[in-house]
């Protein structure tokens, strides 16, 4: 079975929209993880830089009060130093001072730098004392002791629970601005994925909106990256489009060769056919008249059928009104039917019934049904036409007394170019059902064949009536 | 008063002494409260007198029946060589050397106390989670009637006490009472800050010198000096000492100067080593308590301050409890301290 819209499942990678989603998320997601270290690495170097610097005036202003006197060095400490050191954070304090590389007073054990400070330098350096993790500096100057220049060492050190406490603290905040941005960003790239993919939205929904016959160039306004993809589909449009042009000219072509010269043929045979007397030549010619009749015939189906291919595919839409067009071929057929004395009975609805599809289609398919329908009845019989409303359907009937189905089905039937096995006698090509089926497909409808008791068969064709 | 409660227990604890681990250094009293059978035992080392500290921890123990306070009375430098250098095994450590006790909490002696004792003091009441101020103590002049001649107003400042003393050396020849700094640790810690304060503290301890004045250990020694009439003044000494071992009659001035009275905190650290730190933070936040805070309000009187003093009286001059107090007790700022001290107090 054909389905003319439904093209194979083409492989999905994961939604443009997802993957801006989540970039920008992850993107804000890192900002906020970056701004985290940012800040509390800032904040402490900072801070560590403020408060050495602090911690080595300090210790110079020890070290300059440190005085020469008679018999040694004089001392007096002022409270505010060490005040002023422990103030952030109520960090603890250590200090010792040496002089002659001896310690005179403090912290006997505090550790050493690693290094001499210079009376131009002094050295800070961190170590573990009593506990503690220490910051601390060693400050050189020189005394005058008992006429002779002692150096002096004055290291000072303080713990920096309090200025780690501010950093973390700092670097707290930091982290919940961060994920206040990381959850601010979540709906904000949900707006800005959406607005970012509206253009293709727009441009698949304005393709999507085209008729099927509709082949001119897709000209809706595109941004620059898509520009690509729209040129693309437009050059594959003009291309089926002339193959599409190529295939109809080569329909019309094909038929007018073939129908043209079986024409000539025939009815240069049927001019042999009067003007010989011969009877042996005359039986000839009347099988030749039928051979070619028959040619004519398959030639006609033939292009039908191409006719109903391509035009399925075309899938044209337009609304049909399925009584008038019935009445119409009927009154085609009725000659035919004339010659064998059969009556051809119509019962149409008072109600207009339409369809919505190719009324070329419609009425080829509707043709075949009564061609078949008036080839293989036997003389003096009837073939009675019906239509009704069946629910969202219009139901064409066609009831013939003609030799029925010879106990095929009707899947067997429409294959194309097989027949009956009882059509003995009567010209056909086998695809009369295979167009009708196809039909019935490209436009939503269904085909249903049985056959009658009483002789006969009976053919029901359903249309699906236009909302 | 303390020698009639001291004198048998006295006799007592050099008995028991003997069997106790030995101890290095130097204790003036201990006292044992509660059942002595009880298998939690609270040990405190404290500088306050045990009559002082008794009605205190009877409280205490009315509330907890199963524990028994073990109590050591020492010197504030007793105290700082026996939790800083011998590491002596105690829960709580109370003393009014502001200086000392934050040198003990700066070296990590002390172990941070539960938050819920520290988050309810005011910052300045405490020194991180280490140290804790238990009560604000003026540190006064005492001054007999019978040291301000008839239709004389008691000094006001130490100008007026100056100008007094040279007045009528007669009155105060040999009958000036002060701490000897140089064995004193409160008394040290007045004095520098006194001499952070004002540069008449000099000029005082000059004058102070020229009569002749007697240096005592402790607060008690000099009020009992006082008392006997044996002393008509006792410069820096602790307000609540004062009030309470001055009987109600005694004819004795508690002055606190108005060009300034230093006012310390009397502070509270639980060791690191401590055996039942939390026995001693319990204790502690008994003293804390609004209970604890008026049974050490009604043993000393006034002695105690209220916060709220600092606003009536601005001449109250509180001593920060930071490491800023650390610079004293260098040693050699303290030699300096104290030779210019003994230079003052002993002119040719």
């Amino acid at each position: 079975m054909r389905r003319p819209l439904r093209l194979p499942a083409t492989p999905r990678l994961p939604s443009l929209r997802k993957r801006l989603i989540v970039q920008l998320i992850a993107l804000s997601a890192g900002l906020a993880v970056v701004l985290y270290v940012a800040v509390r690495l800032g904040a402490e170097r900072a801070s560590e830089a403020t408060l050495d610097g602090l911690l080595g005036a300090a210790t110079s202003t020890i070290a300059e009060e440190l005085r020469s006197v008679e018999g040694g060095a004089e001392l007096d400490l002022s409270p505010g130093t060490f005040s002023m050191l422990a103030a952030m954070g109520e960090e603890r304090i250590f200090h010792r001072i040496d002089i002659n590389g001896l310690p005179v007073t403090g912290y006997d054990d505090l550790p050493r730098p690693p290094q001499e400070p210079t009376a131009l330098e002094p050295v800070f350096y961190d170590a573990d004392y009593r506990d503690a993790e220490l910051r601390l500096v060693a400050v050189a100057r020189s005394l005058m002791i008992e006429n002779r220049a002692a150096p002096v060492l004055v290291i000072v050190g303080q713990t920096r629970d309090g200025q780690r406490a501010v950093a973390q603290a700092l670097a707290n905040r930091a982290a919940l601005i961060g994920l206040m941005v990381f959850l601010i960003a979540i709906p904000f790239s949900l707006l800005v994925a959406r607005a970012f993919l509206r253009p293709v939205g727009r441009l698949a929904e304005a393709v999507g909106r085209r008729g099927g016959h509709d082949l001119r160039p897709v000209r809706h306004p595109a941004p620059a990256e898509l520009m690509p993809l729209v040129e693309q589909l437009n050059a594959f449009i003009a291309r089926l489009r002339q193959t599409l042009s190529q295939t109809e000219t080569f329909i019309a072509e094909a038929a007018h060769h073939i129908r043209t010269p079986l024409a000539t043929l025939r009815s240069e045979a049927e001019m042999a056919l009067r003007q010989a007397g011969d009877e042996p030549t005359r039986a000839r010619l009347r099988g030749m008249i039928r051979a070619t009749e028959e040619s004519a015939r398959s030639a006609n189906q033939l292009l039908d059928h191409a006719t109903v291919l391509f035009r399925a595919e075309q899938f044209t839409q337009e609304r049909v009104d399925i009584g008038a067009m019935i009445a119409a071929l009927a009154d085609r057929f009725r000659p035919t039917a004339d010659l064998k004395d059969m009556e051809i009975r119509l019962d149409l609805p008072s109600e207009r019934l339409e369809t919505t599809g190719d009324a070329v289609l419609i009425e080829a398919a509707v043709r075949n049904l009564i061609d078949n329908a008036v080839k293989y009845s036997p003389e003096e019989s009837e073939v009675a036409i019906t239509l009704t409303r069946d629910g969202t359907f219009a139901r064409l009937t066609l009831r013939d007394h003609g030799r029925g189905l010879g106990g095929e089905t009707l899947a067997t039937l429409s294959r194309r170019f097989r027949r009956g096995p009882n059509v003995g006698g009567v010209i056909g090509s086998g695809l009369g059902l295979t167009i009708v089926l196809e039909t019935a497909a490209a436009m939503g409808g269904r085909l249903e064949l049985t056959e009658h008791e009483e002789g006969g068969t009976c053919a029901t064709l359903w249309f699906p009536l236009s909302s | 008063m303390r020698h009639a409660l001291v004198s048998p227990v006295i006799l007592i604890l050099t008995l028991l002494l003997g069997t106790l681990p030995a101890l290095a250094f130097e204790i003036e009293d201990q006292h044992s409260f509660g059942p002595p059978e009880a298998t939690n035992r609270l040990s405190i080392l404290s500088t306050t007198d045990i009559a002082f500290f008794a009605p205190l921890a009877e409280a205490f123990l009315a509330r907890n029946p199963d524990l028994a306070v073990h109590y050591v009375q020492a010197s504030s430098q007793s105290v700082q060589q026996a939790i800083g250098t011998e590491e002596a095994a105690f829960d709580l450590v109370i003393s009014t050397a502001m200086d000392l006790q934050m040198k003990l909490a700066n070296d990590g002696f002390a172990q941070g106390l539960p938050a819920d004792v520290v988050q309810s003091l005011p910052s300045w009441a405490r020194w991180r989670d280490r140290l804790v101020s238990i009560a604000l103590e003026p540190v006064v002049l005492l001054l007999a009637d019978a040291a301000i001649p008839e239709g004389r107003e008691p000094p006001r400042s130490r100008r007026d006490l100056i100008a007094l003393m040279r007045d009528h050396p007669d009155l105060f020849e040999g009958r000036i009472g002060t701490y000897d700094p140089r064995t004193s640790g409160a008394g040290y810690l007045f004095l520098t800050q006194d001499a952070r304060t004002s540069d008449t503290i000099w000029r005082l301890a000059e004058v102070m010198g020229r009569l002749n004045a007697r240096l005592y250990c402790c607060s008690s020694q000099m009020i009992e000096g006082l008392i006997s009439g044996d002393l008509v003044m006792a410069y820096n000494v602790l307000g609540s000492y004062a009030s309470a071992n001055l009987p109600p009659d005694a004819a004795v001035h508690v002055v606190t100067l108005q060009d300034f009275t230093v006012t310390l905190q009397r502070t509270a650290l639980v060791p690191a080593n401590a055996p039942r730190g939390d026995l001693g933070a319990s204790f502690l936040r008994f003293l804390l308590s609004d209970r604890g805070q008026q049974i050490q309000a009604d043993a000393v009187g006034q002695g105690v301050m209220r916060p709220e003093s600092f606003v009536n009286q601005p001449w109250l001059r509180p001593i920060r409890l930071d490491p800023g107090l650390l610079s004293t007790l260098d040693s050699m700022t303290r030699r300096r301290f104290l030779s210019e001290w003994a230079a003052a107090m002993e002119q040719p």
